[in-house]
C-alpha cells in the first residue's frame, strides 16, 4: 500500500500520457467537484471533450476556475496529461499566486499499456505516435519536477502501485484551528529579559529555573504564550531569554513565531554571509560564552518555527509582522516573507529606513491579527488587528494582548538598550488626537458601499443591498449626510396593520394586536405616535467625548439627524442649543451613572412637522387645501343658481357640499401638525427609544424600560414623554381598552399610536417579528390617501394595499440598524458601521407604496 | 374643476344651441378620469350662464398610474387643468369645431363673452395670465387666494379664478381655452392619450404662430411629466420635495445671476487651457454634471483618456446624452469613461492620472466634509495636476439680482473671498507636497477681484 499525504490546501497536478488512468484515479480518490479536468472544459467550450482545436480556450477556462477555487482556499486537481514543463509552468505559478503548495502526482506507466488502453476507447482515435511522444516526454520531465517548483512528488510507477494508494490529507503546519486558548500574545522581546519575566508575572506565571539551565514556567489557570519573534538582538540577556522561551515551548508553555531578527541569527550561527547590523553582534557577543551544543539548539529552533498561525477556528492569527487576509493558513515563500517583513512600499523614510506599507489599513479580515515588528508607542487597534511591539529595547515597553479578554498589560523598560534609527516615542505629539483607527475612519472607501451588497446581521441573517438603491443611497449620503462618524443608526420604515374593513376606516388597532396575537406576542405596549419628523439624537457629556468615542473633532458634543443621516437643524446656534438642552436633560436624570456612560443615542420624534417639512406642507398640502376650498366655494354658489332652476341639480349641489366638507377636514388635519417655529421654545423632542450608549445597544430591554427611563428625561418642557398603554393581547377586556385609547387619541386629532410587542426584538413563528406597527387615525390618513379618501366609493377602492413588501423592508431595515448599532458599540471600525447605516438608507430607496 | 360660459346677447339662451347643451336640463357625461356634469345656473334672454363641472375620480388618478407612486393628496381634482381641456373637447366638441346645426349663422359671429375658471393653477400669477391672454383680445382678472388663512406667513398659492371677456366667436374662445389651459399649468400633465399632444397643436392653428408668447406656450405646452427616477423620489426628505427640479432651477437661478458674463464658459475655457498647457493626456473631471467641460475635452485629441464623474446618477445620464456616447465612434467611445462616484469616499477608480479638474464643486460641499474631499483628492487619486474652481464671494455685490449677504446657488455650502480660498489652497498644497498657483476667471474688477476664482496644483 502506497500513502499518499498532501497539504490539506494543495494544488494537485496528475501528469501522465493518455491512458494512464488520471481520470479514474481522481475519481476514486477527490470530489467531483475538486478535479478541474481538461477534456471537461474542451466540451464546455466546443461540445466536444475530444476536440484538439480549442485547447488553448479550455485550459483558460481550467485556469480560470482553478484561481477561483484557490482563492476560497479549495484543494483543486488538474486532471490534463501535463507532460510538458510549458504546460505544469501556469500550475506552479497559480499555485504561488494564491499561496498553496503544488504538488505532483506522476503516473509513468509503460507505452505499451497506455496504447492498449487507448485502442479500447471508441473516442480516442488519435494515432500511435501521440501517446508515445506523451511518455517520452513525461520521462524527461520526471526529474526535473522539483526544480520546477512543486513541493512534493509522487511517481507511481504501475497499475499495482496506483491501485495501491490512499491519500491522506494534512494540515498546514500553520493551521492550529483547534487550539482556542486563552493565550497571552507577546511583543518583540530583543534580549530583555528582565522585563519578560516581570511581565509574565504580572500575567501570573510561575517561572523557575532548573538544573538543565532552562526554566520551567506554569500558568495556575493553564494560559499559554505566544511569542511574536524577534526574541533576540539588541538587547541585554538574549540567551536568558532564549532559553526561557525555548523551554515554555518545549513544554508546550508557548508558541512562537520566528521574527526577521531571529533567522538572520540562525543563518548567522550556521555561517552563512549576513552583515552583522541592527544588533546582531549583541547576540553573537552574548552567545559567544554558550556551549556549542546550546547554538545547536537556538538553530534547531528557529529552523523548527512556522511563519504564522491561525488559532481558535480562525479567529486569532499571529505572526511577527502580520498577515494579509488572503495569506492567513496558506503556505509559500511570500507568505513566510510578508511573516517576517511585512511589505514595504519601495520608498525610504528621511532615517535612510524602508517605508513601511500599512497593510493593516487595508485589512478587511474576519480573524483578529496580533503582531509586532514594527515598534509603536502605544498598541492600537486598526481594522481588527494590533501591534504590540511596544519597543522595549528602545525604552518603551513590554506588551503583552490576553486573548479572547482583549486586555494590554505592559511593563517599562528598565533602560534604554538601544536607541532606534527612527524615534518611535514621537515626544512633540505622545498623545495624538485621534486614533490611528478614528484616522482611518476619517476616510471610507467607495468600493465598500456601491455595487451590489450582501450584509451579514445577527438578527436577521444576511440582507441584500441591490445595486440600483446603492446608487441612490450615496447620492444622498454625499451631498447631504452629516459626518459618518456621527451616523451610527438610521431608522427603519414602519408598516401598518393590515387594512380594516370597519365602516369609515382603513386602519384599526384590532388588525394590529390580530397580527402580534398569530405571532405569540402575548402583551403589546401602544405608543402614542407623534406627528412630527424622525430624529436621531446623540449627545455626549462633551466635546472630548465626542473626540474619543466618536472620532469627531470640532462639531461639538452632539448632533440631531434626520432619517436620511441629514442634520434636523441648518442653524448651528440653534442645534447646539438644543443638544445644550438634552445634554443638561440627561445631567439632571442621572442616567450618566446609572447607565455607566458618557455619551448615548436616543430614537425620537422631533416636533413640530412644519419644522422640517415647512416645504412640503406649503407646496403641497396647504396648496391642494387652497386650490380646493377656492373651487368648491365657486361650485356651490353656481349649483345654488342652479338648483333653483332644475330640481335634478339639487343632488349635485349635495354631493360637492359633502366633498367641500371633506376637505375642510382636511385642511384641519395637516394645520393641527404645523405651527410657526421662531425659537426653540416652538419645539418638542419625543424619545421613544434608548437605542444605545456605552457597551450596551438596549434591545434587551422591553419598551416599559425604554419608556420609563426616557420620561426620566423629560423634565425639561423641550421633552415630552410619550403616553402608553400595556395591553395584553389574551384578554379582550384589555384589548378594548387599547382600543378605546386610540378612538380618544385620534378622535382628538392625533395621528394615532404605534403598536409594539413589548420586548425590544421578537421572533415569532416565523422568523423576526415586526418591530412596530403603526395605526393612523382616521382624519390623519387624509393627508396620506387624500382629503376624500372617506367617501365609501374610495374607501373601498383603497382597501386593495399589500403590506407584505414593507413589513418585509422594514424587518431587513430594523436588523441593519441594529447591527450598525452592535458594531459600533463593539468599537468596530467605522467602515463596518457605515456599510449598515448606508444599506438602511438604500433599502430606503426600494420603491414601496409610499402610503404605507 | 369649474367652467362657466356667459353670453349676454339677447336672446341670450342660443348659448345652449351653440353649444349643444338644452339650458332647461343637468346632463352627465362619463370621462376616462370620472366625470363632467353640464347645467346652467342662469338662462334668461339677457344672460345665460353654462357651466362644465368636472369631478375628476382621486383614486383613479393615482391608481391608474403605472407603479402608483404618486401622492393622493394632489391638487388635480379641484383645478382646471388639461383633464378641462380633454372634457371641453368631449363635451363641447361640436361648438369647439364651430359647428351648430340650429344657428349655424351665429357660429360665425362675434358676440360678447365672458368665461371663468375655478381655479387654475399658474405659477408666474396674473402677468402670466395677461401675457398669454391679452394677446388675443382678452380682458383678464384674476382673483388669488392664500395658502392658507391661518398662516398668512406662509404667503399666497398660485391658484386663482380667473375670469375673461371678450367679443369673439364661442369657438375661438373655446379653442383658445383648450389650448392654454394646459400651458397655465405647469406641473404635471396627465394626457390621456399621447395622441393629445397633435390634438392641442392643431387647436393652434391660425392664432398660435402670431402670438407673441408662442414660444413660451409652446415650451410650457409640450413639457411632459417629469419621469422622477422612482428610487431617489423614495429618499427625498420633506423639506425639498423634488430634489431634481429645485436643482434645476437652483442651477438656472445661478445661471441668470452669472448670465451677463457668460461666466461658464469663461470658466470651462480656463479650465481647458490650463489642462492643455500641462501636458496631461489622462484627466479627471470630477464633478463633471451634464458633461460640457467633457464635451471640450473631447474635443482635444491630446486627451488620451478622459474620465468623467459625478455623484448626481441623473447628470451623468445627461451627459452620456449630451455627448451622444452611445453613437460615438469606437475609438472616440473608448477615450471617455463616465463614473458615478462621491468625493467624500476614497475611490481607487481615481488613482494615477495626469490631472483632474474639479470646477464649481468644493463649495458644495459641507464644510466638515471638506477634509475627506481634500484626502480622496490629493493624498488617494494625488493627480500631478489639480485645477478647482470656486466662486469669489467678494465679487457678489456686482451682481445686480444677487440680494446681499446671499450665495449665488441654494446648494452652495459656503463661498469664500480671495483670501479664504488662497489660505485654504495654500494650506492644501503644503500638507499634501504640492505648489499652488491662482488665477482670476472672468473680468476682474480692482477692488472685489474676478468673480471666480482658480487654484492650479502642481507637484
Amino acid at each position: 500500500m502506497r500513502t499518499l499525504t498532501l497539504p490539506e490546501l494543495s494544488l494537485v497536478v496528475l501528469i501522465g500520457a493518455s491512458g494512464s488512468g488520471k481520470s479514474t484515479f481522481a475519481r476514486k480518490h477527490f470530489k467531483p467537484t475538486e478535479v478541474l479536468s481538461s477534456d471537461f472544459c474542451r466540451g464546455l467550450v466546443a461540445d466536444n471533450e475530444n476536440d484538439q482545436t480549442v485547447t488553448h480556450e479550455a485550459f483558460e477556462v481550467l485556469h480560470f476556475i482553478a484561481a477561483k477555487r484557490l482563492t476560497g482556499a479549495r484543494l483543486t486537481v488538474v486532471d490534463a496529461t501535463n507532460v510538458q514543463p510549458e504546460a505544469r509552468q501556469p500550475l506552479v505559478e497559480l499555485a504561488r499566486e494564491y499561496h498553496v503548495l503544488p504538488v505532483a502526482i506522476v503516473f509513468n506507466l509503460p507505452e505499451k499499456l497506455c496504447q492498449e488502453r487507448n485502442r479500447q476507447r471508441a473516442d480516442r482515435d488519435f494515432g500511435p505516435h501521440v501517446i508515445r511522444q506523451q511518455t517520452q516526454s513525461l520521462k524527461r520531465s520526471l526529474r526535473g519536477l522539483e526544480r520546477e517548483g512543486f513541493r512534493h512528488v509522487f511517481i507511481l510507477s504501475s497499475p499495482e502501485e496506483i491501485e495501491s494508494v490512499t491519500i491522506e490529507r494534512q494540515p498546514l503546519w500553520n493551521n492550529l484551528k483547534h487550539e482556542h486558548g486563552p493565550f497571552d500574545i507577546i511583543g518583540d522581546v530583543h534580549g530583555c529579559f528582565d522585563e519578560l519575566t516581570t511581565l509574565l508575572a504580572h500575567l501570573s506565571y510561575r517561572v523557575s529555573w532548573r538544573e538543565d539551565g532552562g526554566y520551567q514556567v506554569i500558568h495556575p489557570e493553564g494560559r499559554r504564550a505566544i511569542f511574536l519573534g524577534d526574541l533576540v538582538d539588541r538587547g541585554p540577556n538574549i540567551p536568558g531569554v532564549l532559553k526561557l522561551v525555548m523551554s515554555m515551548v518545549a513544554e508546550g508553555r508557548a508558541l512562537c513565531v520566528p521574527g526577521n531578527h531571529d533567522l538572520k541569527l540562525m543563518r548567522k550561527l550556521r555561517g552563512k554571509e549576513v552583515r552583522v547590523a541592527h544588533g546582531l553582534a549583541e547576540s553573537l557577543a552574548q552567545l559567544e560564552p554558550e556551549p556549542p551544543q546550546f547554538k545547536k539548539r537556538v538553530i534547531d529552533f528557529f529552523d523548527g518555527l512556522v511563519s504564522h498561525y491561525v488559532l481558535d477556528d480562525g479567529k486569532l492569527v499571529v505572526a511577527h509582522a502580520g498577515m494579509k487576509a488572503e495569506m492567513q493558513g496558506r503556505g509559500s515563500g511570500r507568505v513566510r516573507d510578508f511573516a517576517l517583513y511585512g511589505e514595504t512600499t519601495g520608498e525610504t523614510d528621511e532615517f535612510g529606513l524602508p517605508v513601511r506599507y500599512n497593510w493593516a489599513a487595508e485589512y478587511r479580515g474576519q480573524a483578529m491579527v496580533v503582531y509586532g515588528h514594527t515598534p509603536v508607542p502605544e498598541p492600537e487597534w486598526l481594522n481588527h488587528t494590533i501591534n504590540i511591539d511596544t519597543g522595549c529595547v528602545f525604552g518603551g515597553k513590554l506588551t503583552a494582548l490576553r486573548y479572547p479578554e482583549q486586555e494590554l498589560i505592559s511593563v517599562p523598560a528598565a533602560h534604554t538598550y538601544c536607541e532606534p534609527a527612527r524615534p518611535f516615542l514621537k515626544l512633540e505629539d505622545q498623545a495624538p488626537a485621534l486614533t490611528v483607527q478614528q484616522q482611518q475612519d476619517d476616510l471610507l472607501d467607495i468600493a465598500e458601499v456601491l455595487g451590489k451588497r450582501i450584509i451579514p446581521t445577527r438578527l436577521h441573517h444576511n440582507v441584500t443591498i441591490r445595486e440600483e438603491n446603492a446608487t441612490a443611497a450615496l447620492e444622498v449620503m454625499s451631498r447631504f449626510a452629516a459626518n459618518p462618524k456621527w451616523l451610527i443608526y438610521l431608522p427603519p420604515t414602519m408598516s401598518p396593520p393590515e387594512t380594516t374593513q370597519q365602516v369609515g376606516l382603513l386602519e384599526h388597532p384590532a388588525e394590529a394586536f390580530a397580527y402580534y396575537r398569530h405571532e405569540g406576542v402575548s402583551h403589546v405596549v401602544c405608543e402614542e405616535k407623534h406627528m412630527g419628523s424622525r430624529a436621531i439624537v446623540i449627545v455626549c457629556r462633551d466635546e472630548e467625548v465626542a473626540r474619543q468615542r466618536f472620532g469627531v473633532m470640532n462639531e461639538g458634543f452632539g448632533i440631531c439627524y434626520t432619517r436620511t443621516g441629514r442634520r434636523f437643524f441648518t442653524a448651528a446656534a440653534l442645534e447646539a442649543e438644543f443638544l445644550e438642552r438634552v445634554r443638561s436633560a440627561v445631567d439632571r436624570s442621572g442616567l450618566w451613572d446609572d447607565l455607566k456612560t458618557d455619551w448615548l443615542c436616543l430614537d425620537c420624534e422631533l416636533m413640530p412637522w412644519s419644522a422640517k417639512a415647512q416645504e412640503l406642507v406649503r407646496q403641497q398640502y396647504a396648496a391642494v387645501g387652497s386650490a380646493a376650498q377656492a373651487a368648491f366655494a365657486e361650485t356651490i354658489v353656481a349649483l345654488q343658481h342652479a338648483t333653483a332652476r332644475h330640481a335634478a341639480a339639487q343632488v349635485l349641489l349635495e354631493r360637492y357640499r359633502a366633498r367641500a366638507e371633506l376637505t375642510e377636514r382636511y385642511v384641519a388635519a395637516y394645520q393641527r401638525y404645523c405651527w410657526p417655529v421662531q425659537s426653540l421654545a416652538d419645539f418638542k423632542l419625543a424619545p421613544f427609544h434608548l437605542l444605545a450608549t456605552e457597551g450596551a445597544v438596549h434591545v434587551d430591554k422591553d419598551h416599559i424600560w425604554h419608556m420609563s427611563t426616557l420620561a426620566r428625561l423629560c423634565v425639561d418642557p423641550l421633552l415630552l414623554a410619550t403616553p402608553y398603554q400595556v395591553i395584553d393581547l389574551t384578554d379582550l377586556g384589555s384589548q378594548a381598552q387599547g382600543i378605546q385609547w386610540w378612538t380618544d387619541l385620534t378622535v382628538r386629532g392625533g395621528e394615532g399610536m404605534v403598536v409594539k410587542p413589548l420586548p425590544f426584538v421578537v421572533k415569532g413563528r416565523k422568523g423576526l417579528v415586526q418591530p412596530a406597527v403603526k395605526c393612523r387615525g382616521r382624519e390623519y390618513l387624509r393627508i396620506i390617501y387624500g382629503p376624500e379618501y372617506t367617501a365609501p366609493e374610495n374607501l373601498n377602492r383603497l382597501r386593495e394595499r399589500r403590506v407584505a413588501g414593507k413589513r418585509s423592508l422594514a424587518l431587513r431595515e430594523f436588523a441593519l440598524g441594529l447591527e450598525a448599532l452592535e458594531r459600533f458599540v463593539r468599537h468596530e471600525p467605522l467602515y463596518r458601521v457605515h456599510e449598515c447605516v448606508f444599506g438602511v438608507l438604500a433599502l430606503e430607496s426600494e420603491p414601496v407604496d409610499p402610503r404605507l | 374643476m369649474l367652467l362657466t360660459i356667459t353670453s349676454t346677447t339677447p336672446p341670450a339662451t342660443d348659448l345652449g344651441y351653440l353649444l349643444h347643451k338644452n339650458p332647461a336640463r343637468v346632463q352627465s357625461f362619463e370621462l376616462n378620469f370620472g366625470k363632467a356634469h353640464v347645467f346652467y345656473t342662469e338662462a334668461t334672454s339677457e344672460r345665460c350662464t353654462a357651466a362644465l363641472l368636472l369631478d375628476v375620480d382621486p383614486v383613479h388618478l393615482v391608481r391608474g398610474q403605472r407603479g402608483g407612486m404618486d401622492q393622493y393628496v394632489n391638487d388635480r381634482p379641484y383645478v382646471a387643468s388639461s383633464f378641462m381641456s380633454v372634457a371641453l373637447a368631449q363635451v363641447f366638441g361640436s361648438a369647439l369645431a364651430g359647428q351648430s346645426q340650429e344657428r349655424p349663422e351665429l357660429v360665425q359671429l362675434a358676440l360678447p363673452y365672458q368665461a371663468k375658471l375655478a381655479v387654475v393653477p399658474c405659477r408666474g400669477g396674473e402677468p402670466i395670465l395677461q401675457r398669454l391672454f391679452e394677446p388675443l383680445g382678452y380682458t383678464v382678472t384674476a382673483q388669488a387666494y392664500p395658502l392658507d388663512e391661518t398662516h398668512p406667513e406662509w404667503g399666497m398659492s398660485d391658484y386663482f379664478t380667473v375670469t375673461l371677456s371678450a367679443t369673439t366667436r364661442l369657438s375661438e374662445l373655446l379653442t383658445h381655452l383648450y389650448v392654454l389651459i394646459p400651458v397655465l399649468d405647469t406641473e404635471k400633465h396627465y394626457w390621456v392619450g399621447d395622441d393629445e399632444v397633435a390634438k392641442l397643436l392643431r387647436h393652434g392653428e391660425g392664432w398660435l404662430a402670431s402670438h407673441p408668447e408662442r414660444e413660451l406656450i409652446a415650451r410650457r405646452y409640450l413639457k411632459r411629466r417629469h419621469l422622477v427616477r422612482a428610487a431617489l423620489a423614495q429618499l427625498v426628505e420633506e423639506d425639498d420635495p423634488d430634489p431634481d427640479a429645485s436643482e434645476e432651477a437652483h442651477a438656472q437661478e445661478e445661471a441668470e445671476i452669472e448670465q451677463r458674463l457668460s461666466l461658464h464658459e469663461q470658466r470651462l475655457g480656463t479650465v481647458l487651457a490650463v489642462l492643455k498647457n500641462s501636458g496631461a493626456r489622462r484627466v479627471l473631471d470630477l464633478g463633471c454634471g451634464e458633461g460640457r467641460l467633457l464635451q471640450l475635452l473631447l474635443a482635444e485629441r491630446a486627451f488620451m483618456e478622459i474620465v468623467g464623474m459625478d455623484v448626481s446618477h441623473r447628470a451623468l445620464e445627461m451627459a452620456s446624452e449630451r455627448l451622444h456616447l452611445e453613437h460615438l465612434p469606437a475609438l472616440q467611445r473608448d477615450r471617455l469613461q463616465l463614473l458615478h462616484g462621491a468625493l467624500t469616499y476614497r475611490d481607487r477608480r481615481l488613482a494615477g492620472y495626469d490631472a483632474a479638474a474639479v470646477v464649481e464643486v468644493i463649495e458644495h460641499l459641507d464644510a466638515a466634509r471638506l477634509r475627506a474631499f481634500e484626502r480622496v483628492l490629493f493624498e488617494f487619486a494625488r493627480p500631478g495636476l489639480v485645477v478647482i474652481t470656486t466662486p469669489n464671494a467678494e465679487y457678489n455685490v456686482k451682481f445686480g439680482s444677487l440680494p446681499a449677504g446671499h450665495l449665488r446657488h441654494k446648494d452652495h455650502r459656503f463661498e469664500w473671498t480671495r483670501a479664504e480660498f488662497q489660505t485654504w489652497a495654500t494650506g492644501r498644497a503644503g500638507q499634501f507636497g504640492y505648489t499652488v498657483r491662482f488665477l482670476p476667471v472672468g473680468p476682474e474688477d480692482p477692488v472685489v477681484g474676478a468673480p471666480t476664482q482658480m487654484g492650479v496644483f502642481t507637484r
